[in-house]
């Protein structure tokens, strides 16, 4: 099976957050609010492409790509 | 717990929450709001009357998302509240939530709940939670959690004397954990609560947790926490992710009963749509240039007329007590020195009330956190943060709250780079001296009908200085090294009305502080640069006449030119002079004589001193002179080519020197508290100074 991840959302899209493929930054992630099992939307892009704003847990959060990216989803 | 007596209150709570905006209400003081995370960097504390006999401290506290600090402001808390000793250590924690953003603010709840302090919960930003359609049962939540649940709109500062008597009711709260941090990790936390004689088991899951960052713990101590933990094999990011997951299934229970949704969030909806325009492709950057080119023209366009009436009123009034008060000494220093020298200062409130005006917008709408955003990918490839960009950007006003503003940049690389870069801004005591010398050297124009000459000139030099803070930015960024890893994981508030109180009352406050700190500098040194300017060593002063008319018996003067020469024949043997002579062969190359260095050595503790200094020079001898310190320079004529002594070439190489030097003595005080040392505030000076130097001297020898 071919993880996906934050990254891969195109703007608009929507996923459930599985997990995290960064131990350091899955704790502030967490406490951020980001779960497994939420939803997770990818907004819009910066206009250079990063970083990203998404919706999570009710607010919006900016991430950069590489951040994002280690945010697995289903 | 120690009971004093008087209670200390703590506003604890996430970013952007409103406890700045309580902390207001509560105190009557004025801490900084603004709609981004991070307005508060440090602590603060103030008193409020909570009833006739009650008086309780309160103390104002950076914004955190939880206990586990990442950044320098966010360890603040945990200082307080991780270290009973603490002399802040509260006896009741205010917690105040964002109702609007429920779930993710109430983490940092239960974890300061466990550490076993008796709390409040504030519930805030309530007129938002009415719009959107959530429902939230205070009584049922009090009920669940065992606090006090308080619903409030800080804003409009409804709630609050609510608050108040929750204060003063005994808060004897019945403790039980919502975490149970003992069934992780039983044996560690045994250890920790027999060795150090703790009675919580969360206050010893912290200690084991975050031994290393507790500032309370001696070396020995910490010895003593290491050798548990690896004993009993706590492992701390297993166990902390643990805790999160389960403090969330807590908060999810407690919820399902006390919260409802009605309908879905709707206001939201304008945040959508204004972002897209904000942060469009092509738009985004458009609208940040267009708003820096406003402020710009708006300093110089709008601010003119008040300004022109300022320096009339000064002038006037100076020619009045002249011709009012007897002639001596002390009118002299009056009429000559200080109220120059203070007229100097308070012209330039138009233009500062402005500046802080349009900074202030930006920072109450949440439009700081879209730069922050359209930045970060540019900052980073000069070795800074988006999040450079809120100190870059209030650089403009002042470098001080800019350097600690960048206490919310996690990465210590990007935060040193962004201190070191944050001062070769052009700050508003700058502004005097760019606008002094951009009068004399760029002509009064209107190009294309709407841009103002002298204004695009101003935002040249913001733009120098700008350039030259990302390029040292650069340099650092190739110098230092670094592992530590860099993050922009940042909440984008959503956008909100400012409250033009707000606004007004920052103008206010700024253009008072502006002119009650430059104030109070300016006129001592105008004292003492008067003196200095008045006497000299030996009788050459009292003899001036004589000596003058000796040298210059062979030439037929007039008396007036006679007089003027007596006059200059006095500043120059005066000590000023002297110390100004003394540095005049370093700084000719620049284009500068001896008085324009009694103004840069009056300029090395507060660049804004320069005008009021310009102003003493330049009026002493001029004894029938009405005109403002302006005319003065313009008519100052260079004895050497007999042309004007601030021509295009030495103007341009005095704005240049004044945009990179170092001329500020609170901000190396800052830099050093901030750095926690003397090397790089020493750096920052050398490198200043230097590239000052080296740029005007370029300048200087090209063009002239
Ligand atoms: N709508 C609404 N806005 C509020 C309320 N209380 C505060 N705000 C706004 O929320 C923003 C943040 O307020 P602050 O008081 O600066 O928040 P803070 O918690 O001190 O923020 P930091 O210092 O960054 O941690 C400001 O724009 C306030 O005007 C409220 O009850 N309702
Ligand atoms: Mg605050």
């Amino acid at each position: 099976m071919n993880l996906r991840s934050v990254a891969d959302l195109t703007p608009g899209e929507s996923g459930i957050i599985n997990g995290f493929m960064d131990d350091t930054l899955s704790l502030k992630l967490l406490e951020m609010g980001c779960l497994p099992g939420q939803p997770i939307k990818f907004n819009f892009a910066a206009p250079l492409g990063d970083p990203i704003c998404v919706s999570v847990a009710g607010y919006n959060l900016s991430l950069r790509l590489d951040e994002a990216i280690t945010i697995s989803i289903q | 717990m120690s009971k004093s007596d008087i209670p200390k209150i703590a506003l604890v709570g996430n970013p952007n929450s409103g406890k700045s905006s309580l902390f207001n209400h509560l105190t009557g003081l004025n801490q900084k709001i603004g709609n981004f995370p991070g307005v508060t960097v440090d602590k603060k504390t103030g008193y409020c009357k909570l009833d006739d006999h009650t008086k309780a401290e309160i103390v104002d506290l950076p914004g955190t998302y939880s206990i586990y600090p990442n950044s320098t402001d966010e360890k603040i808390v945990y200082d307080i509240l991780g270290n009973k000793a603490d002399p802040l250590h509260p006896d009741i924690v205010v917690v105040i939530v964002d109702a609007s953003n429920f779930k993710r603010n109430l983490l940092l709840f239960t974890q300061i709940h466990d550490l076993n302090i008796p709390c409040i919960l504030v519930l805030n930003m309530m007129d938002i939670v009415e719009k959107t359609g959530l429902a939230i049962d205070a009584h049922k939540l009090s009920a669940e959690l065992g606090v006090p649940v308080i619903p409030m709109k800080a804003r409009k500062g409804q709630g609050i004397d609510v608050l108040k008597k929750a204060l003063l009711e005994n808060l004897e709260q019945d403790f039980r954990p919502i975490f149970n941090a003992h069934d992780l990790a039983p044996e560690a936390i045994d250890a920790v609560k027999e060795t150090f004689s703790v009675n919580d088991d969360y206050v010893a899951y912290q200690m084991l947790q975050q031994y290393r960052i507790n500032s309370s713990l001696t070396e020995n101590e910490k010895n003593l926490i290491a050798d548990i933990a690896e004993k009993h094999q706590f492992n701390r990011d297993d166990l902390r992710r643990k805790e999160t997951l389960e403090r969330y299934a807590a908060i999810n229970h407690f919820i399902d009963g006390a919260v409802k949704e009605t309908f879905a969030q709707l206001p939201k909806r304008w945040t959508q749509k204004l972002d897209r325009v904000f942060t469009h492709k092509i738009w985004g950057y458009l609208i940040f240039l267009s708003i820096l080119f406003l402020i710009f023209q708006s300093i110089f366009a709008w601010a003119t007329v008040p300004m022109d009436f300022i320096d009339l009123t000064f002038s006037e009034l100076s020619i009045f007590l002249k011709s009012q008060l007897p002639e001596g000494a002390l009118t002299g220093l009056l009429t000559e020195g200080i109220i120059p020298g203070i007229g100097g200062i308070v012209i330039f409130i138009p233009q500062i009330a402005i500046l802080f005006a349009f900074i202030s917008i930006l920072e109450e709408t949440g439009y700081m956190s879209r730069v922050v955003f359209l930045m970060d990918k540019i900052m980073r490839k000069f070795g800074l943060n988006g999040k450079s960009v809120v100190p870059l950007i209030s650089g403009v006003a002042c470098a001080i709250p800019a350097i600690m503003a960048t206490r919310t940049i996690e990465n210590w690389k990007e935060r040193l780079i962004t201190i070191f870069v944050t001062p070769l801004m052009s700050c508003s005591a700058r502004l005097p001296v760019y606008t002094i010398l951009i009068a004399l050297i760029i002509p009064e124009k209107t190009i294309g009908g709407v841009f103002n000459l002298q204004g695009l000139a101003l935002m040249g030099m913001y733009l120098l200085g700008f350039v030259a803070a990302i390029v040292s930015a650069l340099i650092m960024k190739l110098i230092l090294k670094t592992r530590e890893r860099s993050f922009l994981v940042m909440e984008l508030p959503t956008y909100k009305m400012p409250r033009w109180k707000n606004v007004g009352l920052t103008m206010y406050e700024k253009s008072k502080t502006f002119v009650f700190e430059a104030g109070k500098i300016i006129l001592a040194i105008s004292i003492v640069l008067w003196v200095l300017a008045s006497y000299g060593p030996g009788d050459k002063l009292e003899r001036a006449e004589e000596i003058v008319a000796q040298t210059y018996s062979q030439e037929n003067l007039t008396q007036e030119q006679l007089e003027n020469k007596v006059e200059s024949f006095k500043l120059e043997n005066s000590y000023a002079g002297i110390f100004g002579k003394a540095i005049e062969p370093a700084i000719k190359p620049l284009g500068y004589d001896w008085k324009i260095g009694i103004a840069l050595i009056t300029s090395f503790a507060a660049r804004e001193v320069f005008v009021g200094t310009m102003a003493t020079i330049y009026s002493i001898g001029n004894v029938e002179d009405e005109s403002t310190i302006k005319s003065r320079m313009r008519n100052e004529i260079n004895p050497e080519t007999g042309k004007k002594r601030y021509d295009f070439a030495t103007g341009l190489s005095l704005l240049v020197f004044y945009a990179f030097a170092m001329q500020c003595m609170s901000t190396m005080a800052i830099v050093y508290r901030e750095t926690k040392g003397w090397k790089w505030p020493m750096l920052q000076l050398g490198y200043m100074t230097a590239l000052a130097y080296i740029c005007a001297l370029v300048i200087y020898q090209t063009l002239s």
